[in-house]
């Protein structure tokens, strides 16, 4: 035990003292928040350069008004279409837009010309502003006033109950508990396949510096494993937990920064203000109070402890389980290159279950499929995630802990039958048959 | 008290069987030649010892103790297929391997520094292994082996790779750790350092021991009963108890002939003898050398 704990020490002391963790522990989180910000900053310059964009607007119909906007001005142009296309394409304008005699009920020939192909989004303001015109003069056509319209849209927000068995009310938030699964699920795939191939990289790297002999003649091949193995687990979590720490600051200082913490509350703002229509203003506020009240909820509903413990616990039975065998893969081979043809399988597991996870798990967490890949200990750590939050049963959370831990246990235990002998092997031909030999081998 | 026996250790593979009833003492305080050609089971044997792989059959005694877990850091272990962490820095490498083999932290340092000392390498102490050349490295590795203070050394091919001025450091340690009470096993197949170094040897060809003893026995064992003799004028004789194998032209009227006692009887007898036929100028045994014992033994089991 003691040596393990040695062997600890030296692998996490090695990885962390090295510049490249604290190039890549410290970079990363800076990256993201940067590049959020650069985007950011190249969006509000973009929309404040182009200020408003001109569009010529021939109405044969003579029905439409536009009002200038931020975004638009139009220019009526009362030639025919032949001729304002002519102008329009001498002109520095955004676009010609041609509305032609319409009929109410099926309006259709409506054109945008445009010298470059617009973006989506305006296409999509254009057509809402269109829209929104031909409703107004449908309205009037059957003499409907704005306010007898008002009252008869029906707004309903389905609030999602759980009824617990002890018939206690519990409200769900799926949505946040899909965004929380899948980053959970993700970062547990990510981790392990990140530091699982560490530890094959540290176990090659021993094998052809050839100091595996001095090391095994003072400890055993298995203590050497463990040792590696929890050690690089350790950089990792320390790693995560520093990367937790600076995204969550960095992220908050530059949204903070610019002044975009509430983009979409801005937005709502712009909007009533432009309105001036105080009966919006106060429909907006009702649903900023709603959404405060949702995150409210979410924090209280969610159950934080049962994810924390449960993400923990997976996180490190996942990484535990593939890292025996990326260790045992290490041992077998004599390269990197030899490695491939079996890293391949040991990570397919985790590729199914990392697409499981978004392709159902999550949409559909309490399909049979989804309870089988989360009670696998191969799969199970990724699954798990994607259905933590949508009220697992009980037994089968402990059935998934329990068959994870045996997982691990046997996985470790034929890793160390092959680790033993495939340290001391070189140059031998590796393939399946062969690494059940070195298991089947009496020390 | 003998360092180690070993009684009849067996270690079979699926296809081959690398041991076969193997029986070694090794006296101690000696420097103990193991021998022998490439693949004949001499890793294998060392492994066992260094508890890396286990006996299927037969016994190993260390110091009157039964071979276990404990005795680890008694031994010192010189791999032939030997290296160390390149991206490490000496002192910690040291450290690292000294604490492994059961030293404290604190006793580690200060024995770590102590050798560096003695081999003049003390501001190597913060380097890389990867920026030492190969025979500093290979410096760095023998003081891993004999830090922790072993009984028992076991170096397999020690001198692989060492230039001859590091060679001679190194064997001049060999002897001091054997002065100083250490027990050296030494597994090699050049028989010149044997022959320079051993006090006792094995020889294990494959997988089976076929010869044990002291130097000195061992080449009793082997004399020829054979003469140099370095003469002026040549001669030819006919006597039934000596017989002339050789006989070579030197310089001037000189000749070298190497002559075979038939008989069981002292080499005066013989001086006696050749001086009444020629004028003897030197007179000497023709000793076997280990590797003509080796080379005889080898062939030998293979004929």
């Amino acid at each position: 035990m003691n040596k393990i704990w040695l062997i600890f020490q030296r692998e996490f002391l090695n990885r962390v003292q090295k510049k490249s963790f604290l190039i890549a522990t410290i970079l990363i989180p800076l990256i993201f928040p940067a590049i959020i910000a650069v985007m950011i900053m190249v969006m509000l310059k973009q929309e404040e350069d182009s200020g408003a964009q001109k569009i010529q607007v021939v109405d044969v119909s003579g029905k439409f008004s536009f009002e200038n906007s931020r975004r638009y001005e139009f220019v009526k142009v009362s030639t025919d279409l032949e001729t304002a296309k002519a102008a329009f394409n001498k002109s520095d304008d955004f676009a010609l837009l041609y509305i032609p005699q319409l009929d109410l009920a099926n309006p259709q020939g409506i054109a945008l010309y445009t010298k470059e192909n617009p973006s989506i989004r305006r296409i999509e303001e254009i057509e809402d502003l269109l829209e929104n015109r031909i409703q107004d003069l449908k309205l009037e056509q059957f003499n409907i006033d704005k306010t007898t319209l008002k009252n008869l849209r029906t707004h309903i927000n389905l609030n999602n109950i759980n009824l617990s068995e002890s018939g206690e009310e519990k409200e769900s938030n799926t949505g946040i508990l899909y965004i929380l699964g899948f980053v959970l699920g993700v970062l547990i795939y990510m981790f392990v396949l990140i530091y699982g191939m560490q530890i094959m990289l540290g176990v090659i790297e021993e094998k052809t510096s050839k100091i595996v002999e001095v090391l095994v003649s003072s400890v055993r091949p298995f203590q050497l494993m463990m040792g590696k193995i929890l050690g690089i687990a350790a950089v990792g979590l320390l790693q995560f937990a520093i990367w937790v720490v600076l995204i969550s600051v960095l992220s908050m200082a530059t949204l903070s920064l610019f002044g975009v913490a509430m983009p979409q509350q801005e937005a709502m703002e712009q909007i009533s203000k432009q309105m001036n229509d105080p009966e919006t203003a106060a429909q907006i506020e009702e649903q900023q109070n709603k959404v405060q009240q949702f995150i409210l909820i979410a924090s209280e509903q969610i159950p934080v402890g049962t994810i924390i413990f449960n993400f923990a616990f997976y996180f490190l039975g996942g990484y535990l389980l593939y890292g025996a065998l990326f260790a045992a893969v290490g041992s077998a081979v004599d390269s990197q290159q030899e490695a491939q043809q079996f890293t391949f399988p040991i990570t397919l597991p985790l590729i199914i279950s990392y697409f499981g996870l978004f392709m159902f798990i999550l949409n559909d967490p309490h399909s049979p499929a989804s309870f089988w890949f989360s009670i696998i200990p191969f799969t199970s750590p990724i699954a798990m995630m994607g259905r933590l939050g949508f009220d697992v049963p009980l037994w089968q959370l402990i059935l998934s802990q329990f068959l994870l831990i045996g997982g691990f246990i046997l996985t470790t235990w034929i890793a160390s039958r092959i680790y033993r002998v495939g340290i001391l092997m070189h140059g031998t031909k590796i393939n399946y048959r062969v690494l059940a030999k070195w298991f089947m081998m009496k020390q | 008290m003998e360092a180690l026996i070993a009684q009849g250790v067996t270690k079979r593979y699926t296809q081959h069987t690398a041991l076969d009833n193997v029986s070694i003492s090794i006296p101690q305080k000696t420097i103990f030649g193991l021998l022998g050609p490439n693949g004949a089971g001499k890793t294998t044997f060392i492994r066992i010892i260094n508890q890396i792989i286990n006996a299927d059959e037969g016994d190993i005694t260390i110091f009157g103790e039964k071979l276990q877990e404990k005795h680890i850091g008694m031994i010192g272990y010189l791999p032939e297929e030997r290296g160390l962490y390149k991206k490490l820095k000496v002192g910690d490498q040291l450290v690292y391997l000294a604490r492994l083999k059961g030293l404290s932290h604190s006793e580690a340092i200060a024995r770590s520094k102590a050798w560096i000392k003695k081999f003049g390498i003390t501001d190597w102490w913060n380097k890389k292994v990867e920026d030492l050349s190969k025979g500093m490295a290979q410096k760095v590795q023998f003081i891993s082996t004999v830090m922790h203070e072993p009984r028992l050394v076991i170096l397999d091919e020690p001198f692989s790779g060492f230039d001859p001025v590091n060679a001679q450091i190194i064997t001049e340690e060999i002897f001091e750790l054997r002065d100083k009470g250490c027990t050296i096993i030494f597994s090699t197949h050049r028989m010149e350092t044997v022959e320079d170094l051993c006090d006792h040897i094995a020889l294990i060809d494959k997988s089976k021991k076929i010869l044990e003893g002291s130097k000195k026995e061992v080449k009793a064992q082997y004399r020829t009963n054979t003469f140099l003799v370095e003469h002026k004028g040549a001669f030819t004789f006919n006597d039934g108890r000596f017989e002339l194998m050789d006989q070579q032209p030197l310089e001037d009227d000189y000749f070298r002939s190497s002559v075979k006692m038939t008989e069981d009887m002292s080499p005066n007898q013989l001086i006696g003898y050749l001086t009444q036929i020629t004028e003897v100028h030197s007179f000497i045994e023709k000793v076997p050398t280990m590797g003509e014992i080796f080379i005889k033994l080898v062939k030998g089991g293979q004929s």
